[in-house]
């Protein structure tokens, strides 16, 4: 087990650089970072340089990338556009994100893993055809339309929530942003539990329980969904970091002042710190993320043993 | 059903006709041209026939589900009005009067006006080739790369496939929309071509990963070792024995792929990055709808439900065709 975390860490480690690296170009590619620094008009050329200087921006892209990594593993994630600190800037949104990313992921676990096995104990019935087409058309719909929807629905015409989100973003706030975030990933759980369910409904544990004469509830919770769960945690550890990903559009429409809200600004105001900075910390979450889900697997199913 | 890729079932039936599945036959005789991604086929084998091939039986699925048939229907009428926009909308999507800006639905104008006084009708039925245009050309990109790049990992294997993972694992590590903000906000060019560029760039991993699967298990075969045994070339086993047979999956995934590619193409001009106007674009009818949505939420209802009924198409076919082409399903 301990070598296999340590194997698994030292593999993070390209995936890590190279995706920083790739943010770190694109961002380069981006355009000219110091024409965000002299607000709408264009610096003059002294100033420029003058500024270019100060950022190590005068050195080729390779050593740059280096002194910035170098930084950030000091703790230092460097100024954003308005003289913020950039860690100031993430100790603000994160916890509004994370906030966000953990109600969108307790919809995804209770409702898709509720529906998934209903409809997968109860294949081809009228409720699992109901629910199967359901799926579809959330799948269908872009999140921003849904969330546009929600907004028109329950905050203009029905009054139900707020239409925009305060800048404490409490959890009850975020139940509606939460759900239209979960939305895709949630139709995507259903149809994965319903499948694996499905498929291991027939399967001689499952058998073999029934005949020991295990009341039904234990069988199926006991039995059927954790080994139905394996694929379904997969998708959920890898959906951690597309959520805070994707959470750009959410936070768009619910005037959400989260990460997605700093890395739009960002980007707007061609803020490179901001933008790497914010990124980085993404791709650990995600890499994170998926290293759970890894070492999740073996309390799931005790067969899987990590050498 | 006979195994699809059963060399003895196909030496048996001796169908030489009957596709490119039937291998054992083509190598035997070379005389089968290689079929794959031609559902029909030449029909050699009849309905009730000992040996189909995987995509005539495939397509004698096909032809049966109700779902396909419908997300077919749809996904025809939406390229034939993305290439004759005009057969069925007379107006100009261009030609706006601020008078008549926000207003409802009048006679001549059935879904009523959007903001700059433009006709809700005519830019939606004109706002479909955009979509379909860059959902079919990042989707035909993203297959060719990803399946070649993936394709010959899984073949080859050693250090470009290691190296190849490796890259795969970079590109999975980062949201999508977030690379699509960076690298489209400096894109000032009003054409499809950037955004369909990007997502050729950012989507080819995820078939290269299922390419390469797909080929390291069919490069596992008898067949293929008995091709090597024989002293066919690499690129013969890579094109007539082991592509046809590792093809499906791929078409499965770039078709469900495809919906969201025009998804992806709506959700990045809504942040302002995607398509830019003049292009007639749902993305950005949407995405101006919603400032006024309080007062004409017409304006969004439109291009929304248009959008959502072509993604909806799309993966509906892509479905249609895993359970078509996946036996474990049926």
């Amino acid at each position: 087990m301990g070598r296999y975390v340590i194997r698994r860490l030292l593999q993070m480690i390209p995936v890590f650089f190279g995706a920083t690296l790739l943010i770190f170009l694109m961002v380069n590619v981006m355009g000219d970072p110091i024409a965000g620094l002299c607000g709408d008009r264009k610096c003059d050329p002294a100033t420029a340089a003058q500024l270019k200087k100060e950022f190590g921006l005068d050195k080729p892209v390779w050593h740059q990338y280096a002194t910035y990594m170098g930084n950030v593993f000091t703790g230092d994630f460097g100024t954003a556009f308005n003289g913020q600190k950039v860690t100031e800037l993430m100790s603000t949104a994160f916890p509004v994100t994370i906030r966000l990313t953990l109600v969108a992921i307790v919809f995804e676990i209770v409702i898709g893993i509720t529906l998934g096995v209903v409809t997968g104990l109860r294949r081809g019935k009228p409720i699992d055809t109901a629910v199967l087409l359901l799926t579809l058309i959330v799948i269908s719909v872009p999140t921003f339309v849904t969330g546009l929807l929600l907004q028109l629905l329950l905050g203009v015409e029905w009054g139900v929530i707020k239409p925009s989100v305060s800048s404490e973003a409490t959890v009850d706030e975020l139940i509606v942003p939460g759900l239209v975030l979960a939305s895709v990933s949630l139709a995507y759980v259903t149809r994965l539990t319903r499948t694996s369910i499905a498929e291991n409904r027939r399967a001689d544990y499952v058998r073999t329980a029934v005949a020991k004469g295990l009341p039904r509830r234990r069988v199926i919770t006991r039995h059927l969904l954790r080994n139905s769960l394996i694929p379904v945690v997969t998708f959920i550890g890898t959906d951690v970091g597309a959520l805070m990903g994707g959470a750009i559009v959410t936070e768009r429409i619910f005037n959400i002042h989260g990460v997605g809200f700093q890395l739009y600004q960002g980007i707007l105001r061609q803020s490179t710190q901001t933008v790497v900075g914010f990124v980085t910390v993404l791709v650990l979450v995600f890499l994170v993320a998926n290293l759970i889900v890894d070492l999740l697997y073996a309390v799931l199913d005790p067969r899987i043993r990590y050498a | 059903m006979p195994e699809p890729h059963d060399p003895a079932e196909g030496a048996i039936a001796g169908t030489g006709a009957g596709g490119a599945m039937d291998l054992a036959a083509s190598e035997a005789t070379t005389l089968a041209p290689g079929q794959q991604g031609e559902p029909g086929g030449p029909g050699g084998t009849g309905a009730g026939a000992p040996a189909r091939s995987l995509w005539s039986d495939a397509w004698r699925d096909l032809r049966r589900n109700p779902v396909f048939i419908i997300s077919g229907l749809i996904i025809v009428f939406l390229v034939f009005i993305s290439l004759w926009p005009s057969a069925i909308a007379s107006g100009d999507p261009l030609d706006c009067d601020l008078a008549n800006a926000q207003k409802g639905s009048s006679p001549g104008h059935p879904f009523g006006f959007d903001g700059q006084g433009c006709d809700v009708y005519t830019r939606t039925v004109y706002g479909a080739r955009a979509s379909v245009t860059v959902g079919v050309c990042a989707t035909l990109g993203v297959a060719l790369l990803g399946s070649v790049l993936g394709g010959l990992a899984g073949f080859f294997g050693g250090a470009w496939d290691a190296i190849l993972s490796r890259i795969t694992d970079v590109f999975f590590a980062i949201p999508v929309v977030l690379g699509g903000l960076v690298l489209l906000s400096v894109v000032t060019s009003n054409t499809v071509w950037p955004v369909i560029g990007f997502m050729v760039l950012l989507g080819w991993p995820q078939i290269s990963r299922i390419a390469r699967g797909s080929v390291i298990t069919a490069k596992q075969n008898d067949y293929v070792q008995a091709a090597r045994a024989l002293g066919a070339s690499n690129s013969r086993m890579l094109l007539r024995h082991i592509a046809p047979n590792a093809v499906a999956p791929v078409i499965v995934v770039a078709t469900i792929a495809l919906g969201t590619y025009i998804a992806l193409e709506a959700t990045l001009s809504y942040l302002g990055v995607g398509l830019k106007p003049p292009t007639v674009s749902w993305g950005i009818d949407i995405s101006a709808a919603s400032q006024y949505i309080r007062n004409a939420p017409h304006m969004l209802l439109w291009p929304a439900g248009a959008l959502a009924i072509t993604v909806l198409a799309f993966i509906m076919l892509g479905d249609a065709v895993r359970d078509a082409l996946d036996p474990k399903l049926r």
